[in-house]
């Protein structure tokens, strides 16, 4: 099925049309462009790209970024589904704001989160100055990372929840109330199975842009050798000193983990949804 | 006294919904709520599970106050219009819920669960379907497995909403049938809402007639449909035909007609009424055969299964009177449109007072 469709009538006109779109679509968007980077890499011989991407610093890199990245959008998925919830259940003065605010790291150029960030988290800044007492830091350490990804990731859950979460009938919650389940019950096991995927697809995305993200990162990272150097500015840095190449390599690596990660995600959803259809 | 309600009152806003109903439901019996839409029936219902919390007034279930309880403490069966079956759970794990989730010291063990839902599905013949999802039922299919779900936990009172609305006619009937065997079997303490006359009349012991947050008229099928207690009940359980005219002297009118007034209201004084004749209580004849009989023309056919609708213009009678008649008739009197016939009305039912529908 999927590609062969055209062979037998379908019902849908346009499927020729539409995927001819498609395919030009993502290869004019997506794959011309990314696969530049592989021409990029290929002149450099496999020994170079070898040492190129495993030195420790590159891998100190990517460790740094998958780990910030895949805590930022676990973070983002308890908070944004609280978040979510909030907006969909209660009526409350101020909604409206509250719930423009949501977008609003969307709008934001990164890089004045980053400041913002860094203002307020440094030892002087109005939060910093508590958590030094408390012995806690914040800026120039992985925390800090997490903190600025959680940010950038957060309007994706609340976004993408928020729309099944106003599809859910009252009825399924009260029939399991008058069934006798509690609300924690009712949550944990109505609620949450039929939430699930998008709160897959939704941190996944969050996932996805954390990996990515530079210009807020840099900022309160404090971008420190084989501590808080993330992997995009690992690339930076390389470009900076003229290395094509070797930001090249870096580059694809990240690309290759990240759409093998993205594929096998989009898989456990698409296995998710199977079932019940 | 399976359900017993005390002057129950619901507001929404200034909008009463229910305005100060009290209602006894022996323990056993089958009652049907009927209404039209918008009358509180659901409301009603919905305040007996605990799904809303009356604003005055007390729901005693098996002579246990149980106003101000959760619905999960309530034990009651709730059947949804729209199932509200669990999509992500099988068949078997719906049924199961209610067994599941009590606490540990309740639970039965695993193996009773599984008895317990095989039976219950055995119950309502979807024994086979164990292991489907809802999406892969039909809706009757589904509304059964509802059922058996709400049947789990051995409710004290079962509730249905509308069970059957969602449903088409055919399947309508059959599980209408159905659930009346069923009743008949387990014997539970049942309360269903609609506003299909045909279903109330057919599966419930009592009929509980509501408008507008009242109840009209409570009684047997029997009861209620022969003797109507006002001029809602009687045009709310089955189609009619209204006359407008007055009543004067013992006399009714009825267009340019007069015909005797009911024994209760020959001596009351000259004031508006209404006449209600059913449809399928119109005499149609070639010959004329008494006095009172109207002459009218045939203006449409209606073929609607084994009886046949006939509209009527009748002489002195300003708007068309609607008949039904037997299939065997129309075909014997050899009728058909534009033919002149005799009408008599053979069982009018006169009003008196103000109602609005």
């Amino acid at each position: 099925m999927g590609l062969f469709q055209t062979k037998r009538r379908n019902i849908l006109p346009g499927f020729g049309l539409s995927m001819g779109y498609t395919v030009f679509y993502l290869s004019a968007i997506v794959i011309v462009p990314l696969s530049m980077i592989f021409f990029n890499t290929f002149p450099m011989g496999w020994d170079p790209f070898v040492h190129a991407v495993t030195a420790p610093r590159v891998l100190a890199s990517y460790r740094l970024s998958f780990s910030t990245a895949l805590f930022a959008a676990l973070f983002d998925a308890v908070a944004g589904l609280l978040t979510a919830w909030v907006l969909v259940r209660y009526r409350f003065p101020g909604k409206q704001f509250l719930d423009a605010l949501v977008d609003l790291p969307f709008a934001l150029p990164t890089a004045v989160a980053g400041i913002c960030f860094a203002t307020l988290y440094s030892p002087v800044g109005w939060l910093g100055e508590t958590l030094t007492k408390w012995n806690i830091t914040i800026i120039n350490s992985a925390t800090g990372i997490v903190i600025a990804l959680v940010f950038i990731g957060f309007p994706f859950v609340v976004r993408t929840i928020q729309p099944v979460l106003e599809e859910v009938e009252r009825e399924i919650e009260e029939a399991a109330h008058c069934l006798g389940a509690t609300r924690w019950q009712t949550f944990r096991k109505i609620l949450l199975p039929h939430l699930f995927p998008a709160l897959l697809t939704s941190s996944t995305l969050a996932f996805a842009r954390g990996i990515g993200e530079y210009g807020s990162v840099i900022f309160i990272a404090g971008n420190l050798p084989m501590k808080t150097e993330i992997a995009p500015l690992m690339i930076m840095s390389k470009l900076d000193q003229f290395d094509y190449a070797g930001a090249s390599a870096v580059a694809l690596v990240l690309l290759l983990i990240s759409f093998s990660m993205l594929l096998v995600l989009n898989g456990v959803q698409e296995w998710q949804q199977k079932e019940y259809r | 006294m399976g359900i017993e309600l005390q002057d129950i009152t619901k507001k929404f806003g200034s909008y009463t919904a229910i305005d100060d109903i009290s209602l006894n439901v022996a323990s056993g019996e089958l009652v049907a709520l009927l209404g039209p839409s918008g009358c509180g029936k659901t409301t009603l219902l919905r305040i007996i599970a605990g799904l809303e919390l009356p604003d005055a007034g007390k729901i005693i279930l098996e002579n246990k106050d149980t106003t101000n309880l959760p619905p999960r403490k309530k034990n009651v069966g709730f059947v949804f219009q729209h199932y509200a079956l669990f999509r992500r759970m099988t068949v078997f794990e719906n049924v199961a819920f209610g067994l599941t989730v009590l606490p540990h010291k309740e639970r039965p063990s695993r193996t009773e669960i599984r008895d317990r839902v095989e039976h219950l599905l055995k119950m309502v013949q979807m024994e086979w379907a164990l292991k489907r999802y809802p999406s892969q039922l039909s809706g009757g299919q589904r509304q059964r497995v509802a059922l058996a779900r709400a049947l789990a936990v051995n409710p004290k009172v079962l509730l249905l909403d509308e069970p059957f609305s969602a449903l088409d006619a055919k399947v309508r009937q059959e599980l209408r049938r159905w659930l009346r065997k069923l009743h008949d079997e387990i014997h539970v303490t049942s309360i269903f809402v609609t506003h299909d006359q045909e279903e109330a009349l057919e599966l419930a012991d009592r009929i509980v007639v509501i408008n507008k947050g009242k109840i009209e008229q409570q009684g047997t099928p029997q009861e209620v449909y022969d003797h109507p207690a006002n001029a809602f009940v009687y045009n709310f359980l089955g189609n009619v035909n209204v006359f407008h005219g007055r009543i004067h002297n013992g006399k009714v009118t009825l267009g340019s007609h007069r015909v005797d007034a009911p024994d209760e209201l020959k001596h009351s004084e000259e004031k508006p009424s209404r006449t209600f004749v059913r449809p399928h209580e119109i005499g149609i004849s070639r010959i004329r055969s008494s006095d009172t009989d109207l002459t009218g023309t045939i203006k449409e056919v209606r073929l609607m299964g084994g009886q046949i609708g006939l509209n009527l213009e009748c002489e002195g009678f300003e708007h068309p009177i609607e008949a039904e008649i037997p299939r065997d008739l129309y075909i014997n009197l050899q009728l058909s449109r534009g033919e002149k016939v005799f009408v008599s009305l053979n069982r009018v039912k006169v009003f008196t007072g103000d109602y609005a529908i």
